[in-house]
């Protein structure tokens, strides 16, 4: 399939090492900035209970879902401990002229 | 003893189910028994009044399996079955099929069921209550656009179905005993805001209030209050609290307390049997003995407990946490909410705002507060890590919104 190449926000809109929610085309994600300025994308809600995982804590490279304490990996999605057992789907991001893009039909890491 | 016996647990909710699972992720092979007197495999109980309540969910979003993961764990579940009793001498117990099984370690996530209401003897068939997901569904089923709804008692359950009724269509009217909200789990500054958002949202609310008597045949048709007030109903929820299963532990001879007496590595007084969830009472740092009816402490607990039954000597230290849903609005508490703590307020954006809850020595002991959906969530996720790091805090610096509580976390501020 090819790209998909959408525009999130500006480099500047996401705090660093936080997550904001990005909705598009009935589709949710949640994108993040991580506390070296790297972007990256997941998946907005949690493979647990449906929650929007852009309320949740970033810490380092985890994010942690707002209710349940379920932890993820963003860079890979990977689940890191119960209640979250599926990983989450990723997407690629670039940084381009200052724009945070959003490949939404990428297969991330 | 009993070396051919299995893992066996009793009691298949949330705790119970968390402990099955992770014995079998944990690498364990060997048989293990879910027995539980729900028809249900286990699931997590807080979308009843919320989501499952409105008919936005189901049983099997609720679940801790799927019916695949179920079948792959191989973990056998004895649905609708009860405990006789238990033979801790011999490590058996008794089922009431007739079956007498032996075990290695015994897990007792036995819970609880709804504190009764005194009917007066009385059977009317429109008195609900909520705790099991077949009650959630009843209870769905009777709340249509325009019932009326009476609901005994201003704790989460009861507020919580409050909203979930009045998203309905509902007319609703809570009675609390008491002279405010939810105050055996909350501060004042919450469960004023809990009354203000239900009164806005058009719950009529009444506190201190004193039910005389129920008036109808076989369903109750009204309440009268002491007050000489009467308030007719078609549905009547009772929400007035939850007691611990204890008989089977009682019979046992364990130690028993307000729940089931666990030490630190929540194994009970007799060898190889533990206990987890909402039946469980465990000791703190404080030296008091807890016994917490949430989510997180039925997920962490019934994790723990299986880490123990093999052998992994893990000391509970979870901080305790809760949250409660209402209308667009979400409260979330952590950590221990002390009488004679010193309390700061930090204000958020919508109303929203956070209560610190900090020690002598400036160390934050527990946090609570109010905001908007899951806003809150960051802020008291944080709070979490700065009461297990134990850092001493810049009081004077607090009430400042502008310093994040990640960069005290961080220690920013020193």
């Amino acid at each position: 399939m090819s790209n998909q190449w959408v525009e999130v926000c500006h480099v500047d809109e996401i705090d660093e090492e936080d997550v904001i929610r990005f909705d598009h085309q009935q589709k949710t994600y949640a994108v993040y900035r991580s506390h070296n300025s790297e972007y990256f994308a997941t998946d907005g809600l949690c493979t647990h209970e449906k929650i929007h995982l852009a309320d949740g804590l970033v810490m380092d490279f985890v994010i942690e879902c707002p209710k349940h304490n379920g932890r993820f990996d963003y860079r890979n999605g990977k689940a890191l401990n119960a209640p979250a057992c599926v990983n989450l789907k990723t997407y690629p991001v670039k940084v381009e002229g200052g724009r945070v893009l959003l490949d939404t039909q990428g297969t991330g890491a | 003893m009993s070396q051919n016996g299995a893992m066996v647990i009793v009691g298949a909710g949330h705790a119970g189910g968390r402990a099955a699972l992770t014995l079998r992720e944990a690498g364990y092979a060997g048989r293990i028994v879910l027995i539980g007197d729900e028809a249900h495999l286990p699931y997590e109980r807080p979308p009843l009044s919320k989501a499952l309540l409105k008919g936005e969910s189901s049983l099997q979003a609720c679940s801790l399996f799927s019916e695949a993961s179920f079948i792959a764990s191989g973990i056998e579940h004895l649905s609708g079955v009860r405990v006789l009793n238990i033979d801790p001498a011999k490590h058996r117990v008794a089922l009431d099929s007739g079956v007498s099984l032996g075990y290695t370690k015994l897990l007792l996530a036995t819970g609880g069921q709804s504190r009764r209401l005194d009917l007066g003897g009385r059977d009317f068939t429109n008195v609900h209550y909520l705790r099991t997901f077949d009650e959630a569904i009843t209870l769905q089923e009777r709340l249509q656009p325009g019932s009326r709804l009476l609901v005994v008692g201003g704790g989460f359950i009861g507020l919580e179905v409050a909203s979930t009724a009045r998203d309905k269509g509902c007319e609703v009217t809570v009675l609390e005993a008491g002279p405010r909200l939810a105050a055996r789990a909350l501060p004042e500054r919450l469960s004023e805001a809990l009354l203000t958002l239900h009164r806005r949202m058009g719950v009529s609310i009444h506190l201190s209030a004193q039910i005389e008597r129920f008036h109808g045949a076989d369903r109750v048709e009204s309440v009268q209050l002491a007050s000489g007030e009467r308030l007719a109903c078609d549905v009547l929820l009772v929400g007035i609290g939850m007691q611990p299963n204890l008989q089977l532990a009682q019979q046992a001879g364990l130690a028993i307390g307000s729940g089931i007496k666990v030490d630190s590595f929540l194994q009970t007084s007799a060898p190889d049997i533990f206990a987890a969830g909402d039946v469980c009472e465990f000791q703190r740092d404080d030296g008091q003995f807890h016994r917490q009816e949430t989510w997180r402490n039925a997920e962490a607990q019934g994790r723990l407990a299986a880490l123990n039954m093999l052998d992994q000597r893990q000391a509970f230290s979870t901080v305790p946490g809760f949250w409660s849903d209402h209308y667009e609005f979400g409260l979330q508490t952590v950590g221990t909410l002390a009488p004679n703590a010193q309390v700061i307020e930090r204000e958020l954006a919508d109303a929203g705002f956070l209560l610190l809850y900090l020690d002598a020595q400036a160390r934050l002991q527990g946090a609570s507060g109010w905001g908007i959906g899951n806003s809150l969530a960051k802020d008291i996720k944080l709070c979490e890590r700065l009461i297990e790091s134990r850092l001493v805090l810049p009081l004077e610096q607090l009430p400042d919104t502008s310093v994040s509580l990640k960069a005290l976390l961080r220690g920013a501020h020193v």
